[in-house]
């Protein structure tokens, strides 16, 4: 009887065991547009200190560097870092397209890992106007190579000043979106620098193939009815949707717990959150052209001829600013710059080596370098997913679904990615 | 009870600086008589006819107001923001806590004269039962009882009063130390204030270290509570992003 009802146990045991590890991935929302714009809801998220003790800086990349007046506010690298009490690892973060060092992104991740025991810095993307004015050396962003380079840069400098305050053990990197990118890069650039001899590098909701991606994201905004020419009366329509919900409301303030409720009441249909993407990324390279043509007197939005003041308006080149996307950038702005740097280079060939299929052999052969990412991410072309796992066999994380970076606060996401460097 | 005349001096100087400094320029330089046209030329990419939201928000007084933006940055920067975070390091959660309700269970009082001037029973209503549960069993405010029992904070003052009864929001006015606002609300801001000392709730008049206090407090607890930090959304266009966004919200608030 005794071992009757052991074997049951254990045949129990087993069962629910298989049970647990068939569990469904339990991230909310199948839709990839919801995904992308909510992100994680509060009682899903990982349960992380709220606060910790994070030190914001700012250091001088290019002491001898003439910042327009009109940038006068962006002349240092804003970045941050917390330190543990005693030795640990160390991770740097990088952020996405347009995003600071201190994107909500980016404190999330630092959060967790703070919390698993791990000193944090945090970067801001390259793409982030901050860091084009004060640690780009070509004031041109958005090459894979260079922004490495840069990014390298900065992290030495900030070693630099910190390697007297903290013990570390081993070095890590990672970044989401672009910064999953620009991850690989570096961690291929170390290989030759030997500064930092990465332990481990996590590439989260990273681009394939830039050029696709920023493609994928320009077209985001035929969404808008009317295309984007219709913008004011987009966001018109969204205010007065919006205030429609906030005059029922009980919150005084635009907190989290109203743009939830918002977006419930307001229920937008996916071509409405396909062109609030697409917004959100135009922004972004509104704000990336503008700052880039500044930096270099290009003459791309800007006439060479103008100079703004720290009184200037951007007035109609800002309007144009916003009119035109990331593959107009590439054509008429960084094709152009980089072919006068190096004539021997073609447009196809500045595409094709903007691409994570261009250093394919060495992400296969690296140990180093893991993936995390979802089925459904919609930087991605259709099938470019299979890349991951083709090349990087079981070092890539493909969730079913997640959106671009939609589940990244999901718990089950953040354990996954603090274990890939406590492995 | 004499009305503050102290603030309407420094309002009033205000508006003389505002009318000095307005006509200072924000076109950029140009260099020789001819603009050399860029690869994508505003009069090959602007459709025309298109509607900007920048251009429905007016700022004739933007010379001054980015000149403003700029001193708040700095302000900020070097005394504003160490004193809030030193604030934040002496002084426990729960005296912090204690010193916002405080503040809020004041500040209601503008709310429910606002909300009577606006005619809105509701708010009349949920403000005068907070200000009486909260000023009681609230410990004069330093709890926020009324929030728990379903009577949630309301937020009205005379600039929404204005434009309830269809005052419109004038030009677009960047204040010192305070921030973006315009001329509607700089003219409820001062209404507000001098209806309050004429109230003077705290009996604040003739005492003066009580007015010390409150208007040291009252500052740093009132920027403690706000997250804004300026050029932290690292755009070169915050300046047009934040007046969009100040004007948006101020009309949500109206129409609540």
């Amino acid at each position: 009887m005794k071992r009757i009802l052991s074997l049951l146990l254990i045949a129990l045991w087993l069962v629910m065991g298989a049970v647990a590890a068939d569990e469904p991935y339990g991230y909310p929302f199948d839709n990839k547009y919801v995904a992308t714009v909510v992100g994680t809801p509060p009682k899903y998220m990982a349960d992380l200190p709220k606060t910790i003790p994070v030190k914001n800086r700012s250091i001088t990349i290019f002491p001898d560097r003439q910042v327009p007046d009109y940038l006068w506010y962006e002349s240092e690298m804003r970045y941050s870092y917390v330190a543990q009490k005693g030795p640990a690892p160390l991770v740097f973060l990088i952020a996405g397209t347009g995003s600071p060092y201190n994107s909500s992104k980016n404190q999330d991740m630092a959060r967790a890992f703070y919390q698993a025991g791990f000193h944090v810095v945090s970067l801001s993307s390259p793409t982030y106007p901050n860091f084009i004015v004060s640690a780009s050396s070509t004031g041109v962003p958005g090459h894979a190579y260079k922004d490495a380079e840069d990014l390298y840069r900065a992290m030495e400098r900030i070693w630099d000043t910190l390697k007297d305050k903290i013990q570390v053990t081993d070095f890590y990197v990672t970044g989401y979106s672009l910064g999953g990118f620009n991850t690989a890069f570096v961690t291929l650039l170390d290989e030759q620098k030997q500064v930092f001899r990465f332990k481990k590098a996590l590439l989260i909701n990273p681009p394939v193939r830039l050029y696709d991606s920023i493609s994928l994201l320009d077209r985001m905004l035929e969404n808008i009815p009317g295309g984007v020419d219709n913008f004011a009366l987009f966001y018109n329509k969204l205010v007065t949707q919006v205030g429609k919900v906030y005059e029922r409301s009980k919150s005084v303030d635009f907190d989290d717990e109203f743009l939830y409720q918002a977006f419930d009441a307001v229920n937008p249909n996916n071509e409405e959150l396909a062109a609030l993407i697409g917004v959100s990324f135009r922004i972004s390279s509104a704000n990336l052209v503008f700052t880039s043509d500044l930096m270099t007197n290009y003459g791309f939005v800007k006439p060479r001829n103008v100079t703004f003041t720290k009184n200037s308006s951007p007035g109609v080149y800002g309007k144009v600013s916003m009119r035109v996307g990331f593959t107009d950038y590439f054509h008429a702005y960084f094709y152009p710059y980089f072919h006068a740097m190096d004539p021997s280079v073609t447009r196809q060939q500045l595409i094709d080596e903007m691409s994570l299929t261009a250093i394919e052999d060495y992400l296969h052969k690296t140990k180093k370098i893991e993936v995390m990412t979802n089925a459904d991410d919609i930087i991605l072309e259709p099938g470019q997913v299979h890349f991951f796992t083709r090349v990087f066999g079981d070092r890539a994380k493909i969730y079913p679904k997640g959106g671009h970076c939609g589940n990244m606060g999901y718990r089950d996401n953040v354990a996954y990615m603090v274990n890939v460097f406590r492995k | 009870m004499k009305p503050n005349y102290k603030n309407l001096a420094q309002y009033s100087l205000i508006v003389v600086a505002v009318l000095l400094l307005g006509a200072c320029s924000t076109a950029p330089i140009q260099k020789g008589d001819v603009i050399e046209e860029p690869y994508f030329a505003p009069q090959d990419v602007l459709v025309p006819g298109t509607t900007y939201i920048s251009d429905q928000i007016p700022d004739p007084w933007e010379g001054f107001n980015r000149t403003m933006y700029r001193f708040n940055y700095r302000f900020d920067k070097y005394f504003f923001l160490p004193v809030v975070r030193g604030y934040k390091a002496v002084v426990p959660d729960v005296a912090q806590e204690g010193v916002h309700n405080f503040f809020n269970n004041i500040r209601d009082i503008t709310t429910l004269i606002n909300s009577a001037l606006q005619l809105s029973a509701k708010k009349t209503f949920i403000t005068t039962g907070r200000l009486m549960v909260n000023t009681t069993v609230g410990l004069l405010g330093l709890i926020d009882v009324a929030s728990s029992i379903d009577l949630p904070r309301q937020l009205e003052d005379f600039g929404q009063t204005l434009g309830y009864w269809g005052v419109g929001t004038g030009p677009y006015l960047v204040l010192p130390i305070y921030g973006p606002s315009n001329l509607r609300d700089t003219t409820g801001l001062l209404t507000d204030s001098m209806a309050m000392s004429t109230i003077d709730p705290l009996n604040l008049d003739g005492h003066p270290s009580s007015q010390v206090a409150y208007y040291t407090l009252y500052p740093i607890d009132t920027r403690a509570h706000v997250s804004f930090r300026y050029y932290e959304t690292g755009s070169p266009f915050e300046y047009e992003f934040v007046r969009m966004l100040y004007t948006t919200k101020r009309k949500m608030d109206i129409e609540k």
